[in-house]
């Protein structure tokens, strides 16, 4: 099987904090990979490294078969990224941050033009291509800085907490337009807080602390925690290992503050 | 390094230089305000200076010497006085700010054709306005070649006592009307290429780390060599467009005309800018958001106005902050701009200056590209 992504024993540590602890794992091209932990965990953390921004202190790696030491270059060239926050200029229109990407990536203009069309197309985005990004509601905003992290027609997307603030109908729009694309062959990374998206991801990776505690597939966690409900299985996950209180549901939080 | 994305930067840099209706103002209309501002309204010029007279002499010939004085724009006769006294003490009291006093034997020596003497009294409080109005007056009575015996300061601080005669002769000889907008209009050019420059960078810089859009840019190819050169290449023209804007306004308004070379000028004050680029740029690498940026670059921009030389002597300045004027870029600079401009002396009056000059900004570069490449790692 051929990987898109291969770690083995990455640690990332800042002073003698460690942020990332001998972190291990493969993802097969072609998958959606979704990325849990609670905040701090070391996600973005993780994604740094693999999209060759931040030297690991420890370990090695591979993403689509690019070294994470050596080429960075040949890394950064072929993955689009998205970012926690939003990244893209809100004082240039929706055509001008596409056109601004697409040549830092030093795309011919025809081919440029024709894959913004697809893009602005794809994310619903048509009649918007003169406004400026700033302009935008939430989530067009992210529509638009997906198709400034495809224009490249990367092999690998790294999606860090795309859908944060975003309300669930332009969610799951967002999701319907990933799901097509891997359809076409490409990976993708994705780390969010929303479970119900998680479970959309073919594999999906547990961080806390800096340690991958499990990697699975949602079907064979279901299985293993007699539930199918995401959200659950990490609450328990988080629970178990910080030894907080059992953490209650909604419901019983709703209850419990109409009592007192 | 990759011209196409320079560029690409570069193109980017100018949009939102040209959307932000602050920095359009900061870079097009700030440099002629700056002008307008130093040429006219900061004027060390002392025109009306109110002058009592003693004219213990009362002849013909001491009437037309206070007849002189009259005639110039630089003073006025407030009072006429018989007691030399009575002008010491209206000087005191504020009343006026020099005083003019003839002896009783005034004529008698000018009518045997010896050269006579008379005495001027100013008010040091205000040393700038004492300077030019002893100044003034050493220069009506020369012209009426007589010998000024003494010029007294009074209620002087301290910084006058050196001989102004000296400072005085040195102004003439290439300013004779002694317009401080000759004096002052030079400098603005080098206060605003350095200024705007220092600001308008060390906001580009900051900008995309404050909106968050460097975290976007980072996971690019983009190199920082790249983003860098490309985000300054705007800032080299708009400092090129302040540079002739001031110098043609210089001419129009204040004629100012540059005597020397435009370009050895031209070719100092491009080397210059690049100073101020790193100057923005340093700033950038300790600030975290534009309003630090800002307050960074006053912390700069200050010491500029006050201790270059543009508006203070730094002769006269305590020997700290002497030294400090020293290692500031624009003080040299400035030395240039008024060698070049006013005198039109050449490289080779200038060369020392301009190799302090050089290596000041050497300096701002390699601590510049140090402090950079640490951040990034
Ligand atoms: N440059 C840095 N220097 C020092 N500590 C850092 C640095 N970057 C991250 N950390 C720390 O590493 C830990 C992991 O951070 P990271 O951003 O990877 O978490 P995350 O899982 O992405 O969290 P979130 O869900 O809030 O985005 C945090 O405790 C953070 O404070
Ligand atoms: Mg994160």
């Amino acid at each position: 099987m051929e990987f898109a992504i291969e770690i083995n024993n990455l640690s990332k540590k800042f002073g003698s904090f460690t942020a990332v602890n001998n972190i291990s794992f493969s993802i097969p091209k072609g998958k959606i990979f979704g990325f849990l932990g609670p905040n701090g965990s070391g996600k973005s953390t993780t994604i740094r490294m693999l999209c060759g921004v931040i030297t690991p202190t420890s370990g090695e790696g591979r993403v689509l078969g690019f070294d994470l030491y050596k080429n960075t270059e040949q890394i950064k060239q072929n993955i689009g990224y998205m970012s926690q926050r939003f990244g893209l200029y809100e004082d240039l229109t929706v055509n001008e941050n596409i056109d601004f990407y697409g040549s830092i990536y030093l795309l011919a203009k025809e081919e440029m033009n024709e894959r913004k069309k697809q893009l602005i197309e794809i994310a619903g985005l048509v009649g918007k291509e003169k406004s400026l990004a700033g302009t935008l509601s939430g989530g067009m905003k992210q529509k638009l800085a997906l198709c400034c992290a495809l224009i490249h027609q990367p092999q690998l997307l790294v999606l860090d907490e795309p859908t944060a603030g975003v309300d669930p109908v332009s969610r799951r729009e967002f999701w319907k337009v990933i799901t097509q694309l891997t359809a076409t062959g490409i990976t993708v990374l994705v780390t969010t807080h929303y479970m119900d998206e998680a479970s959309i991801c073919d594999i999906i990776g547990f961080i806390y602390n800096g340690d991958l505690i499990t990697m699975n597939t949602p079907e064979e966690l279901f299985e293993k925690h007699h539930t199918d409900n995401l959200e659950d299985i990490f609450i328990e996950y988080v629970s178990k290992l910080s030894s907080k209180d059992a953490v209650l549901s909604f419901k019983e939080i709703r209850q419990q503050g109409k009592e007192v | 390094m990759n011209l196409k994305r320079v560029l690409t930067v570069t193109k980017k840099e100018f949009i939102h230089i040209r959307r932000d209706k602050a920095s359009m103002i900061l870079a097009l209309v700030a440099p002629v305000m700056m002008l307008l501002l130093f040429g006219f309204a900061v004027s060390t010029d002392v025109n009306d200076i109110r002058l009592a007279v003693c004219d213990q002499s009362n002849t013909m010939e001491s009437r037309e010497l206070i007849r002189s004085y009259e005639n110039s724009a630089y003073f006025k006769v407030y009072t006429m006085t018989d007691n030399p006294q009575n002008a010491e003490k209206m000087i005191a009291a504020g009343n006026v700010k020099a005083a003019l006093l003839i002896p009783t034997d005034f004529a008698k020596g000018l009518r045997r054709g010896e050269k006579e003497e008379v005495q001027i009294l100013v008010d040091g409080s205000d040393p700038s306005i004492a300077r030019t109005a002893a100044n003034y007056a050493v220069m009506i009575s020369n012209g009426y070649s007589l010998k000024v015996s003494s010029v007294k300061l009074m209620n002087t601080a301290a910084a006058l006592n050196k001989s102004p005669g000296v400072d005085a002769r040195a102004m003439i000889m290439y300013n004779p009307t002694l317009e401080s907008s000759k004096f002052n209009v030079p400098g603005v050019v080098g206060l605003i290429l350095q200024n705007i420059t220092v600001i308008l960078t060390a906001f580009a810089m900051v900008r995309e780390r404050e909106k968050g859009t460097i975290e976007q840019l980072i996971m690019t190819p983009v190199s920082s060599l790249e983003l860098i050169v490309g985000k300054l290449i705007p800032y080299v023209f708009i400092g090129i467009y302040d540079y002739a804007i001031v110098l043609l306004l210089s001419y129009i308004l204040f004629g100012v005309a540059i005597k020397g070379s435009i370009l050895l000028l031209t070719l100092l004050g491009i080397i210059f800018l690049i100073g101020a680029l790193a100057m923005g740029m340093l700033i950038s690498t300790f600030a975290k958001t534009q309003l630090q940026a800002m307050q960074a670059s006053l912390l700069v921009l200050l010491p500029s106005v006050l201790l270059s030389g543009f508006m203070f002597p730094r002769e006269a300045m305590p020997k700290v902050v002497y030294a400090i004027s020293t290692i500031l870029p624009v003080t040299h600079f400035l030395i240039i701009l008024r060698g070049i401009i006013l005198k039109g002396v050449g490289i080779s009056y200038l060369y020392k200056t301009a190799t302090v000059l050089l290596a000041l900004i050497i300096a701002i570069i390699a601590i510049t590209v140090k402090k950079f490449t640490k951040k990034l790692d």
